[in-house]
């Protein structure tokens, strides 16, 4: 008898030229990944023509530090838009934290307190995106649009236009100094360890899992007893956290606290993630392509600045960028199926084809 | 194809030699096949066997690569689904496909709105027609409506008057019944069959031999791409068919017996408002607790909320006696109860993820407490459950969405069973997979219970739950109707129920019903 059902399962025929397909997606995230060290070399070597100073370690200090704080906020958005999220407010985040850093250090509270008082602020901020988001089911675009001006407008509210300096050294040093005898800032180093953090929970770790699986699929994910609400909302209150110690930085990079700090930032932020690689619809990327394409960003603006291109022209290249980034894969895939279609006949869209079915 | 006699009725549709190759796989070989003006021709056989691409072959969306399709005796080419519909060759898929903010009207003229002057479509023309379409096919639908809202059957219907506003000659129906409740699935056939009766020759491919035998004149069966038999139905009986399917004769719905224990699950005077209300039944160990009706009955919405998804408005659910707060699906998970959903597409697997990521996803937390992922650990629980159910697979590395239906919902059941329930749920497992696979699915089922595990059996296939089941519970607008024993089930006695009819007129002793594809004395 069971013999028999065996049988009847070894006539289900196998599907060996889809599955070799369904691989492919791997490997162009290696070859994507291998793009952008190719771009960087490139960009290396276009800096070296522009400036013999390109490759001078006080240059890589400079280019490093110069986009730290978009660094470390693109890897929480990272999981937010593996998660099939975004979250706009980040920015903004950054204003408010730098603006109630300022306001405290003035009043007179000590800035170690000052700093973690920041943090919680921003944990909170994040914590109002994300109950809108997951519990009240808002679409995160809408809410973080929300938010993006909200915070702002708070950070207004508490300092106007003040600038608070007269920071202590020990403060702005972190901000601005490297390590004595390296060419390494101390925001590399505050980097380097988010980054080795967030790859490990991203890529090692069932949390991880969780995340790419409510990307790709949430009610199938949330069939599957993962508490989809409880994890964005963690997003949500961990790009939060970070947004506000960018402002720290930031802060202590300018040896300033305004309450217009970070403003446009967002826009970096996002292009960084979708240059790193990770799909704008969710389920799909890498911590090391987000931080591939850190380097990528601060390389080219950089080279950009020595070459003397205005501020307004780096802009435009950022924003042509980010639709590079976007549309590249697109085209990619269009480029797949058409090649499909000439090797082996027209596939039609997934939706067309009976669900039970996987034969073409 | 021996078998096929000589026909002395014209063929309206003539497939001769037709192969088509993808990559490696020979998807078609070399089969024939005949339709004629009045006839309904059944095209039966398993996932795989070639069937869907016939039907894509016929609709222009594939190529073939050798063969000719003829209409009225004349060669035709189908390069295009525009070249099949100026043809004549009408499709009806699985799943209805249209625009749910457009009105029915709308939806039903798409490709070709009637005009008024000035080339501007004509609304009240377009209203008209698509009134005198739906009397043709004594229909009850507003055509100004939008589609949003209406019932799948009512969708379904729309899509077949879409297809016949263009005067279809060819008429194919791709497993239409796969989401109707048996009365929605009797007004279709009363529809197909006034549709054949003007002389539109109709290809109808189905899953579900008693729908075969209920409709169909003549019957084709493809099994691996090649052509087995066509023969008219009369000639044929369900083990016939089943033989000529998969190859073999096979024993469906293999229940085994199960000694019955302890109440596991019970429910009492459990409500949602707006779903269900006062249900109250048990589940034992050992036990398959079917849940018939129709569609829209409850019974998925029960199963919703025992599975934590939606809360209840009132009642009481006890696991081994204790009564229990299910308010997530982690929740009740840990409690132990597991539900294979009935859209395995949406809500049973995430497809771009392996086998393996599957399986575990559920037990994660619990499977790896410190979070770092052991991949080689979840590789080998995997792969044991993989084997266990007989999922067919190069590997637990391999992509769900790489696998066909039957092994896709293997890969639902063996998630669950990593969870090691004790009290499973299925809704609607077999829908759309293939003869073979269910009988696996069957046995899986049989052998859950015999191992003490409480299991509640959804189906709207009903020789499916009345040969699954110890006991049924027939829902109807919300609420148990009956309770029906294994020994006293017969289709009559639940579809009794199921439609609302009122108990003290069963039939007491009502004989054997029309043998289905439940009847399984092959």
């Amino acid at each position: 008898m069971s013999e028999e059902r065996a049988a009847v399962a070894a006539e289900q025929p196998a599907v060996p030229s889809a599955l070799a397909r369904r691989r492919a997606p791997l490997a162009a995230l290696a070859r994507w990944e291998l793009l952008l060290l190719l771009i960087i070399v490139i960009l290396t070597w276009a800096g070296t023509q522009i400036s013999k100073y390109f490759l001078t370690g006080a240059n890589f200090a400079n280019l490093t530090s110069a986009v730290m704080e978009v660094a470390i906020m693109a890897l929480p958005s990272t999981l937010i838009i593996i998660a099939a999220e975004i979250d706009l407010s980040v920015e903004s985040m950054l204003g408010l934290s730098s603006a109630v850093l300022g306001f405290l250090w003035a009043a007179g509270v000590p800035l170690q307190l000052d700093i973690g008082i920041v943090l919680v602020v921003g944990a909170l901020g994040g914590l109002l995106n994300g109950l809108l988001v997951a519990r009240a089911g808002l679409p995160s675009l809408v809410v973080t649009l929300g938010t993006l001006a909200l915070f702002r407008g708070l950070a207004q509210v508490i300092l106007g236009t003040n600038a608070i300096s007269s920071f202590p050294a020990w403060f702005t040093t972190f901000g601005f100094d490297s390590i004595p005898g390296t060419p390494v800032p101390w925001t590399l180093v505050v980097f380097a360890v988010l980054a080795a953090a967030f790859w490990y929970v991203t890529h090692a770790t069932w949390v991880g899992r969780q995340i790419f699986a409510v990307g790709k699929n949430k009610d199938a994910a949330r069939y599957s007893g993962v508490d989809v609400a409880t994890l964005k909302t963690a997003l949500f209150v961990v790009s939060g956290i970070i947004a506000a110690l960018a402002g720290v930085i930031l802060t202590a990079r300018f040896s300033s606290a305004r309450a217009d700090n970070g403003t446009g930032l967002t826009l970096t932020v996002v292009t960084i993630v979708l240059l790193g690689g990770v799909d704008i619809n969710g389920g799909k990327g890498t911590i090391p392509g987000v931080i591939l394409a850190v380097f990528t960003i601060a390389a080219l603006q950089n080279a950009m600045r020595l070459a003397g291109v205005s501020s307004e022209y780096q802009a435009v290249a950022i924003g042509l960028l980010l639709i590079v980034s976007v549309t590249a894969p697109y085209f990619a895939r269009q480029a797949r199926l058409v090649s499909d279609r000439v090797r082996g006949g027209r596939h039609p869209p997934a939706t067309a084809v009976d669900p039970g079915e996987v034969i073409p | 194809m021996s078998d096929r006699a000589p026909s002395p009725d014209r063929a309206r549709l003539e497939v001769h030699g037709i192969s088509k190759r993808f990559d490696a796989t020979l998807a078609l070989s070399d089969v024939s096949l005949d339709v004629r003006a009045g006839e309904i021709h059944a095209l039966v056989g398993e996932n795989g066997a070639g069937k869907s691409t016939l039907v894509k072959i016929l609709a222009g969306v594939h190529v073939p690569d050798a063969g000719r399709i003829l209409l009225d005796g004349r060669e035709v080419h189908v390069p295009d689904p525009i070249a099949a519909r100026a043809l004549g060759i009408a499709v009806v898929h699985q799943e209805p496909r249209l625009f749910p903010d457009l009105s029915v009207a709308e939806n039903v003229f798409l490709a070709d709105p009637p005009r008024g002057r000035y080339g501007a479509i004509s609304w009240r023309e377009m209203r008209r027609e698509a009134d005198a379409l739906f009397e043709q096919l004594d229909v009850r639908l507003d055509a100004g409506a939008a589609v949003r809202g209406l019932s799948m059957a009512d969708q379904q219907l729309i899509e077949i008057a879409k297809a016949l506003s263009v005067d279809a000659r060819v008429l194919i129906l791709d497993e239409p019944t796969a989401s109707l409740s048996a009365h929605e699935v009797e007004r279709l056939f009363t529809i197909v069959r006034r549709t054949r009766d003007r002389g539109v020759a109709v290809l109808f491919v189905s899953h579900r031999l008693d729908e075969v035998f209920a409709l169909c004149d003549r019957a084709t069966v493809f099994r691996d791409g090649k052509h087995v038999v066509t023969a008219p139905i009369a000639d044929l009986t369900t083990a016939d068919l089943v033989r000529f399917m998969v190859g073999r004769a096979v024993t469906l719905f293999p229940k085994a017996e199960a000694a019955i224990g302890e109440a596991l699950l019970e429910v009492r005077d459990l409500s949602r408002t707006g779903a269900f209300r006062d249900v109250s039944f048990a589940v034992h160990a050992g036990e398959i607790l079917g849940l018939a009706g129709l569609v829209g009955a409850g019974r998925t919405e029960i199963a919703r909320v025992l599975f934590g998804i939606d809360a209840p408005s009132a009642g009481e659910i006890r696991l081994g006696g204790r009564p229990v707060h299910l308010g997530s699906p982690s929740a009740a998970l840990r409690a132990g109860i597991a539900y294979v959903p009935e859209d395995r597409h949406r809500d049973g697997l995430v497809v771009d993820f392996s086998i393996a990521d599957n399986i575990t996803l559920p037990i994660l937390p619990r499977l790896f407490p410190r979070l770092l992922v052991h991949r080689s650990a979840e590789r080998t629980l995997a792969r044991g459950y993989a084997e266990r159910l007989r999922v067919r697979t190069t590997g637990v590395e391999q992509l769900v969405q790489a696998l066909s239906g039957g092994n896709q919902q293997k890969v639902v059941i063996a998630k669950w069973l990593a969870t090691n329930p004790r009290v499973l749920i299925l809704d609607e497992p077999t829908r759309g997979i293939d003869i073979g696979a269910k009988v696996e699915v069957h046995r899986i089922v049989s052998d859950l219970a015999a191992s003490g595990l409480g299991i509640i059996f959804i189906s709207s296939d009903l020789p499916e739950v009345l040969a699954m089941s110890d006991r049924i519970l027939v829902l109807h607008e919300g609420r148990i109707a009956a309770e029906v024993p294994r020994s006293e089930a017969t289709e009559e006695r639940v579809m009794f129920a199921a439609t609302g009819q009122v108990a003290a007129t069963l039939p007491v002793s009502a004989p054997a019903t029309r043998t289905g594809a439940g009847g399984g004395d092959a």
